[in-house]
């Protein structure tokens, strides 16, 4: 049965990491290893900024 | 940017000045230690990889050679896997050994660049799912399909020889070129190498190509949701759909990427269900029930709404739904495939594979098969891809080979199965499906005449079964449902019926596929237009500079007007067109995106001569050839041709001659208007191809001219511009493959040791 969880988690996380759901985490080990001063946007402000630089900066989807 | 004296010797990394950080363990497997481990074959590995050689020989024998009535659908899925994981083993490793050169002792942009938001390292397996997700869509659904009617064997061949030989190696060798180059993208990388007029050249055949080819998915579409009250509903439910889950992620859970997909998902699967219900009322019936000039208004109202609107609010929450469905539906279609093992009934090579006025698309085998099925074997579009996001998120430079070269042949795999559930179903099912109406009559009575009337071997179509399985599927009618789309819901709406829930089924099954290629293309759609009207607004911005301010709200609806615009005339061209819109304009469509994986290559090769890979240069040259002689060949017959089916201007020299007779109709088109618009839509047809191929060929030429240049730099020892970012010491450390070798996991037990705050790259921003 743990197993099963376990794998379950382990394929969310993978999911997770390929649709980017990890985004703001991988930002706040960056900005922790980084050693800025200034403290780190909230999850709120991350998302937005995330989405909004997208505006100015499209990536193309393939056929 | 760094020059450094001495032709080969610059990039031949072993004299690069990396100082390692002596504090960490090496951020490489050492060489010597590499190369024994890969040329050691221990009686294990040799029995897996002649395992896995014998059982490819075997499915392609059963596929390509043996001529029995039926061929097992398990055998494309063998052959496929056994010829993808030789090609990945041996020729990429070529490829990497005498090409790209890989050094992991180098950083990648990803760690010096590393900002946390777009250049972030990405775990290599993660990364290999989102390459993925971002290279395959419809395409790889929609050609195969198409290609079909030639008989199942020549796309399989040219779908997996295809993408080993030339698909792979362009994704693989763009991916490589713009990592070193700090993620920069195939447009700079063209400016760069070929100069101004290659650059230029380049970006308007790039800027043209978008067009057509957004113009053409959309295209697809259109025809599958012509006069389909349920598709019309349930696609048409994944706007509102989106837009709540915007919502959602930007006010209400902000992050929460996964469960608003999950709740998306629900949604979605609610809105297909729904669809059969309204779909079923009178009321449902008559509101949704959409011709297709409607629904092409529809999509170009859309698709400009949707291009100025915020990311946050459409375009970012359906990106993530494709995804989460693209995943999802990939595996379900492969277990479906696996569990099911359809009997083919498709005969290897069709009568219309020697003949070149096939009813679903025009023109011989050579070179038109090749052109047909782009994506899946050979797509120009991923170089765009490539050297985008990318790039900017790989950990170790070695791990681009199974980034670039192991994601396109997934893509593959897509296609290979595409084309299975395509052939899957009745032979005379998919030319009923894929012909025009202008042939078909578009009634089942008219439908099932004509296609026997076609004198194909085992082919014997009753009005019956065409409406009998348009019923089954929850449609009014399958006759003449062109674009590829519908005919591989079909196919897989009647695997997976065999696998989850009979024939009641159908209609559900047929119908999410249809959602999810319409998921796929409006993603594309949208995302295509964005950045088309940045290329423009940048081109532009060369003369007016208040262009360039992507803020600049007047400018940015402007130049997307003027895309949308641009696509949308075309769409609406192929939505009229009497002559069967998917039939003329499919061409156009593959020659496209082949011309685009033309202009990549020849970038590539002349970044590779400068790297001092001459004897290996084949390797790029070929699929380049290849490429270049397949849509040149393809667009001068397009030109050229004097057969009316083929040839555009000959069409159009037909056309107006029967006007000039005063005649009322002519061949398929049966009033005045209709000539008139033929004789219109071949002469732009007609012109796209010459503009397309003759910018193709100015930038072949180029790359040629900085290819033989490189060649003279070499002989005389002269040193070349190098435009790669200046190298600096990685201090890091992840393997290259899916699995670690016995070495790499040892350094990677060596990194684990290391205290946490040493394992984390400290270089950069402070």
């Amino acid at each position: 049965m743990n197993t099963i969880v376990e794998g379950f988690r382990g394929f969310a996380r993978y999911l997770g990491g390929v649709m980017g759901a990890d985004a703001y985490q991988k930002y706040l080990e960056h900005h922790a290893a980084s050693g800025h001063r200034a403290p780190p946007m909230t999850e709120r402000e991350f998302w937005r900024d995330r989405t909004d630089r997208q505006d100015s900066n499209p990536q193309g989807r393939c056929c | 940017m760094s020059s450094m004296p001495g032709g080969r010797a610059r990039t031949t990394d072993e004299d690069l000045e990396l100082t390692p950080d002596p504090s960490l363990p090496p951020t490489a497997v050492d060489e010597a230690v590499r190369e024994a481990e890969e040329s050691r074959w221990t009686p294990t590995k040799i029995a897996i990889w002649a395992a896995i050689a014998l059982l490819g020989g075997v499915a392609w024998f059963m596929v390509a050679i043996i001529r029995g009535e039926t061929v097992n659908a398990i055998w494309f899925v063998f052959a496929s896997v056994c010829t993808y994981l030789i090609g990945y083993r041996f020729y990429s490793k070529v490829i990497e050994r005498y090409i790209t050169r890989p050094n992991d002792r180098r950083a990648t942009p990803a760690e010096y660049k590393a900002d946390g938001k777009d250049y972030v390292r990405t775990d290599r397996n993660v990364l290999f799912g989102h390459h993925f997700a971002a290279i395959a869509g419809a395409g790889p659904l929609v050609g195969p399909v198409i290609a079909a009617q030639m008989g199942y064997l020549p796309g399989t061949i040219w779908i997996i020889i295809g993408v080993v030989l030339a698909g792979a190696v362009q994704d693989y060798l763009v991916l490589f070129f713009s990592m070193r180059r700090g993620g920069r993208s195939l447009g700079q990388m063209a400016r760069e190498e070929l100069g101004v007029i290659g650059g230029t050249a380049a970006l308007v055949a790039t800027l043209l190509i978008m067009v057509i080819i957004v113009a053409i998915l959309a295209l697809v579409v259109v025809n599958a949701l012509a006069e389909s009250p349920w598709g019309v509903f349930s696609v048409g439910m994944t706007i509102p759909i989106a837009l709540f889950m915007g919502v959602y992620l930007r006010f209400i859970r902000p992050g929460k990427v996964l469960e608003v997909s999950l709740i998306g998902f629900v949604l979605l699967m609610a809105a297909i269900i729904g669809g059969g219900a309204v779909a079923g009322t009178e009321w449902g019936a008559a509101f949704f029930h959409l011709d297709k000039v409607t629904i092409a208004w529809g999509l170009i109202v859309y698709g400009f709404i949707a291009a100025i609107l915020p990311v946050w609010l459409l375009l970012a929450p359906r990106d993530y739904l494709s995804t989460f469905m693209k995943i999802g539906v990939i595996v379900m279609l492969a277990l479906a495939i696996i569990v099911v093992r359809p009997e083919i009934t498709v005969p290897a090579f069709s009568e219309f594979a020697s003949r070149e006025n096939g009813p679903v698309f025009p023109g011989a085998l050579f070179p038109f098969l090749f052109v047909t099925i782009a994506c899946g074997a050979l797509s120009g579009f991923h170089a765009l891809i490539s050297s985008g996001t990318t790039p900017k998120l790989i950990e170790k430079e070695r791990q681009t080979r199974l980034i670039g070269y192991g994601g396109m042949l997934m893509e593959s795999f897509v296609a290979i199965m595409a084309l299975v559930a395509a052939i899957s179903i009745d032979r005379g099912l998919y030319f009923a499906m894929n012909s025009p109406a202008a042939l078909t009559g578009g009634t089942v009575e008219t439908a099932a005449t004509w296609v026997n009337s076609l004198g194909l071997a085992g082919v014997n179509i009753t009005p019956d079964l065409l409406s009998q399985t348009a019923a089954n599927v929850g449609e009014q009618s399958i006759v003449s449902r062109t674009g590829g789309a519908p005919t591989l819901a079909v196919g897989l709406a009647h695997i997976m019926q065999q696998f989850i829930g009979g024939t009641a089924m159908m209609a559900f099954w047929y119908h999410f596929a249809i959602m999810f290629e319409a998921l796929f293309i409006l993603t594309a759609v949208d995302a295509g237009t964005r950045v088309a009207r940045f290329m423009l607004q940048d081109s532009i911005g060369n003369f007016i500079p208040k262009f360039k301010e992507h803020s600049w709200r007047p400018g940015a609806w402007l130049c997307t007007a003027v895309m949308v615009g641009a696509w949308g005339a075309v769409l609406l061209m192929g939505v009229t067109d009497p002559l069967g819109g998917i039939n003329t304009l499919f061409p156009l469509f593959g020659i496209a995106n082949q011309l685009l994986a033309a202009i990549a290559l020849s970038v590539c090769l002349a970044i590779a001569a400068k790297r001092g890979s001459i004897k290996y240069l084949w390797i790029v040259a070929l699929p380049l050839a290849f490429a270049a002689v397949v849509t040149i060949t393809a667009s001068f017959q397009k030109i050229f041709s004097p057969v009316p089916a083929v040839g555009y201007f000959a069409n159009n020299a037909a056309f107006s001659k029967a006007l000039a007779d005063g005649k009322t109709e002519f061949g398929t088109a049966k009033t005045v208007a209709a000539m008139e618009a033929v004789v219109r839509n071949t002469m732009i047809q007609g012109w796209l191809s010459v503009i397309f191929v003759v910018l193709s060929i100015i930038v072949i030429i180029t790359g040629l001219i900085a290819t033989v240049k490189a060649f003279r730099n070499e002989a005389a020892g002269v040193a070349h511009a190098d435009h790669e970012d200046t190298p600096v010491a990685s201090r890091g450390y992840a393997p290259a493959g899916l699995i670690p070798t016995p070495a790499e996991r040892e350094l990677m037990a060596e990194w684990n040791k290391l205290p946490a705050e040493l394992r984390l790259e400290r270089s950069g921003h402070h």
